[in-house]
């Protein structure tokens, strides 16, 4: 197999004989980018020189017999809205189309002490604010399975990068489902951590009580190892949870027999596309095979958390985006004569039109006198779909469920019609607004040949048992390490 | 004396004395080059996330406490959200619904007693930056983001002033005490502690407040009381003339003495006040309040009650020694080493004051001890220096930060002479040598006696002790 379509876990262990340097993974995977990007356009910027330098460093660490982290050497994408210290950060918006930050992000420093390689910065819808990597100002990404499907959203330049191997992993974000639903239409591993479990410090922030990093990867090891990696508290982030980091990697293989799965009934409700349901199913037999017992379980509040969720969420990012003014950095307008002018020719030419709706949705929810009718009322029924969860795990240790209601869609299909558009996150989102980490682990192929994801969630910082439940459901799936064959553009997968 | 009762109610800002800024580590030294005390946090830039500040909150718990507030266990930060350049964000972190003190109050002296006046509550928050507008720079404005992130206290008070005089009482006690806890330097001309007045009129008797203006922009005691005499007047005009005070925040133009409105009611803002999701709620346990407790100094108005029982001094006296904690923080170190509060006083009020208002220096900088001040009054008490010279060694310990009055008085020669041998040899001299003038003396002439004395004192060079060349003299000539 071409070192691109390896996994972390074997290039980690092929690197640390000394088998293989990270300059030669680092190239092949740069050809890859190469080769394929310009069909793809998962990235947005490549820093070739740097990563070349970054992998030369990295085997001379190998060769000087210093520590190797399980990440030294290995080639990864950041999603662009993690800032990257002289390099590009621009949450592909036209706002920020020349912004270099002064800082690393928290997790970018971690990864770069770790030694990894940073291959450059993956697409997203602007802001993060979408579900198929369409609101882009750039350009869109493309479902490296069939180039005519969206990749998902808004880490769709991530979860695409690792599936046609144009990184070996990388980190996206997740506010509502944005690592989830694009791993489950791209076929790989996503994982939403607990929030607070891997520090915001320098993910330039959407919605900062939903947002988290996590990680993207071609299998559930990686996800550990990687997720071992950036977890942990950092003094930079008050949300950030002073818990200790467990080996993530070393317990993947302990035994889950006995295990308790809850299925959530309202999660295979109308709409959910035949296809799926079909694959979930066949995925909770097997995972009932491997000694897990699974019950129907209610989340009986589920109805309410897209409309909870469009509520906090758009709340916070109007907030949040509005330091976007056209005073400090990023794009000005300049022919304005006023400084309120100023302000409004900027904000009206530098967002785009989904940026834009959901900042004028968060200020009428926060507007006074509509304050308490949603804003207040949103955070009342967010505590409601918490308890949801915390009712089940009293009695269960994992619940399953589909990722999204279909697989990936054409382009355009939903462009027009934003509320179709956010109904395509009904099935992550209540995890965002409980907090909770959940894995998306590919669970097969539809007739036409794209993927499904599996959704497993847990309870607050149990990423150790999400892993683990993962990995022994990907060891019996026979979906591990699927990849779309991109050369003949027929997406049809391949060993 | 008018138809109208006026209403008035002040917020007040006061700057913490923190050495770093309330979410980043950045210094709050004051007077730097712009933008020198920043970071990506104060700056407000993509990604960077803010972190408390563990001291604003114990200084906001001082605050409380010490204006009889109920300290709030789980209080909230929210953001204020409005647009302006000094605003690195597009908000203003800041406490709406929850905020860490409510409820206390400040006892003023008014005349005729003490009136109370209510504090609706205390709040901290980070300050914004400052717009730069240079008259080179050809209409171009920048922004110093230095102030950006340092914190303060919003204290606001209830509408409980009555005058323009009440208003400044309130403005002085609450200073006062909040230099006193060591959290603010209070100074009004660097912007350290600023207030706006919420002011308005209504006829005796009437149920409900008239409409009010908030004035801004005032910037020492004496603004003010002008600033707050020019609304009301212009307040009155109006309801006199049958108009209707509109409801505007208004500027002191210190220079034309007028009020003037800053913006116009279309312009009034929706802030969008929601809790910051980037910060936990400030949790307080009850052992962090007792701590801090435990450590409040005594404030001004209990420990002039105390310097009276105590030292006996007048109400004036009292007055001077207490308006800052230093002072009487010194006044009383000095009273240790000297257990004589009257002689204190009047060397700290006469003597010390008077340098360190020539020089424009606190006493915290005082080259003089209370330590220093006690041994020089200890000379004085045991006759080895008069009052005189004692002036002289004052001002070179001053001058020279040595606070060790008697190797000065011994390096100088300054000390009195009392040994009786050497005046004894002097008096025997001077007779010898006068012996007409002793005839005289002795024939009545008693104001010979102090041409002796002058002539002892004149070749000591004023340091014979007075009383010994007396006795002496009467010994000889006597």
């Amino acid at each position: 197999m071409e070192l691109y379509n390896c996994s972390l876990e074997e290039l980690g262990r092929l690197f640390a004989r000394g088998e293989v340097s990270a300059l030669a993974i680092t190239r092949s995977v740069l050809d890859r980018i190469a080769e394929l990007d310009a069909q793809v356009g998962a990235y947005l910027e490549v820093d070739e020189n740097g990563a070349l330098a970054q992998a030369e460093a990295a085997d001379q660490r190998r060769r000087n017999g210093e520590k190797i982290s399980p990440l030294c050497g290995m080639p990864l994408g950041l999603k662009d809205l993690l800032s990257t210290k002289g390099m590009k950060t621009t949450c592909a918006s036209r706002m920020l189309a020349d912004y270099r930050p002064e800082f690393d992000a928290t997790v970018v420093t971690r990864l770069r002490e770790a030694g990894a390689v940073l291959l450059g910065k993956l697409n997203m819808d602007e802001f993060a604010m979408g579900s198929s990597t369409e609101n882009s100002a750039f350009h869109p990404t493309r479902n490296p399975w069939n180039l005519g499907r969206v990749p998902g959203g808004s880490s769709g330049g991530s979860t695409a990068a690792v599936a046609a191997g144009m990184a070996i992993a990388s980190l996206g974000s997740d506010t509502g489902g944005s690592i989830r639903q694009p791993a489950s239409f791209c076929g790989v591993v996503g994982l939403k951590p607990s929030y607070g479990r891997v520090s915001r410090y320098g993910l330039v922030a959407f919605a900062s009580s939903l947002d988290q990093i996590g990680p993207i990867t071609a299998t559930v090891a990686d996800a550990a190892l990687l997720l071992g990696v950036i977890a942990g508290f950092d003094a930079f982030d008050s949300t950030s949870v002073k818990a200790p980091v467990p080996d993530y990697y070393q317990g993947l293989d302990r035994e889950i027999e006995g295990l308790r799965i809850g299925v959530p009934r309202e999660y295979f409700a109308a709409g959910l596309d035949p296809e799926v349901e079909a694959a979930v199913n066949q995925a909770c037999r097997q995972l009932g095979s491997l000694g897990a017992r699974l019950d129907e379980v209610s989340l009986p509040h589920t109805d309410y958390a897209v409309a909870t969720y469009y509520l906090l969420a758009t709340a916070e990012a109007s907030s949040n985006l509005a330091r976007y003014d056209g005073v400090k950095y990023g794009f000005r307008d300049t022919q304005a004569e006023s400084l309120i002018e100023m302000y409004r020719r900027t904000r009206a030419q530098g967002f785009g039109e989904e940026v834009k709706r959901r900042i004028m949705l968060g200020t009428y929810a926060l507007s006074a006198g509509y304050y308490d009718a949603y804003y207040r009322k949103a955070q009342q029924v967010r505590t409601l779909i918490t308890q949801d969860f915390d009712q089940v795990f009293r009695d269960f240790d994992v619940i399953v469920a589909p990722v999204c209601p279909t697989p990936a869609f054409a382009f355009g299909e939903k462009v027009d019609d934003p509320l179709a558009m956010y109904l395509s996150d009904i099935l992550t989102i209540p995890v965002n607004l409980a907090g909770l980490p959940a894995i998306s682990v590919p669970c097969g192929l539809t007739a036409q040949g794209l993927p499904v994801g599996l959704q497993l969630i847990a309870r607050p910082f149990a990423e150790e048992m999400l892993l683990r439940v993962a990995r022994h459901y990907e060891q019996v799936s026979g979906w591990n390490g699927c990849r779309p064959q991109l050369q003949g553009n027929k997406g049809k997968a391949v060993r | 004396m008018m138809d109208y009762e006026i209403v008035i109610g002040l917020e007040v800002h006061c700057q913490l004395l923190t050495q770093t800024k309330i979410f980043c580590g950045c210094s709050t030294d004051f007077g730097n080059p712009p933008n020198h005390n920043t970071c990506p946090v104060c700056t407000g830039m993509p990604g960077a996330l803010p972190v408390l500040n563990r001291k604003v909150v114990d200084f906001a718990i001082r605050a409380g406490l010490a204006t009889g507030c109920e300290i709030t266990r789980n209080s909230v930060f929210a953001r204020k959200n409005y647009f302006y350049p000094d605003l690195p964000k597009g908000y203003q972190i800041s406490q709406f619904e929850l905020p860490i003190c409510l409820a206390g109050h400040l006892d003023i002296e008014v005349e005729g007693g003490v009136k109370r006046i209510g504090i609706t509550r205390i709040h901290m928050e980070e300050d914004a930056g400052k717009l730069v507008h240079p008259e080179y720079s050809g209409g171009v404005s920048y922004v110093d983001y230095n102030r950006a992130c340092v914190p303060l206290l919003e204290i606001v008070s209830e509408p409980d002033m009555r005058s323009s005089a009440e208003a400044v009482a309130y403005l002085k006690a609450l200073r006062e005490i909040m230099v006193y806890l060591g959290i603010t330097d209070g100074n009004m001309e660097e912007g350290s502690f600023r207030c706006d007045a919420n002011i308005s009129l209504r006829r005796w008797g009437a149920p409900h407040f008239g409409i009010r203006a908030e004035l801004k922009n005032m910037n020492s005691f004496r603004n003010v009381q002008r600033a707050i005499d020019y609304e009301v007047e212009r307040q009155r005009d109006i309801l006199d003339g049958g108009g209707q005070v509109v409801q505007e925040t208004r500027l002191w133009n210190v220079e034309r003495g007028v009020t003037m409105p800053m913006r116009g009611k279309e312009e009034a803002h929706d802030y969008r006040y929601f809790p910051d999701p980037d910060l936990l709620p400030v949790v307080i346990e009850e052992a962090w309040i007792a701590g801090i407790r435990a450590g409040l100094p005594e404030l001004p108005a209990a420990k002039r009650r105390r310097f009276a029982a105590a030292y006996g001094l007048s109400e004036a006296d009292i007055e001077v020694l207490t308006a800052e904690r230093a002072m009487a923080d010194f006044f009383e170190a000095a009273v240790g080493f000297f257990p004589q509060p009257k002689p204190v006083a009047n060397w700290i009020m006469a003597e010390l004051l008077k340098f360190i208002n020539e020089d424009k220096i606190t006493i915290e900088k005082c080259p003089i001890t209370p330590e220093g001040l006690a041994r020089l009054l200890r000379l004085i008490e045991d006759g080895a220096i008069s009052g005189k010279i004692a002036k002289q060694v004052f001002a070179r310990m001053y001058a020279e930060a040595d606070n060790d009055p008697l190797r000065l008085v011994e390096e100088e020669g300054l000390g009195q002479i009392s040994d009786s041998a050497e005046l004894a040899k002097l008096v025997d001299e001077l007779v010898a040598a006068n012996q007409d003038k002793v005839a005289e003396y002795r024939a009545g002439k008693v104001k010979m006696f102090g041409f002796f004395v002058g002539q002892v004192m004149k070749k000591t060079g004023g340091q014979a002790n007075p009383q010994m060349v007396n006795e002496l003299l009467k010994e000889r000539i006597g």
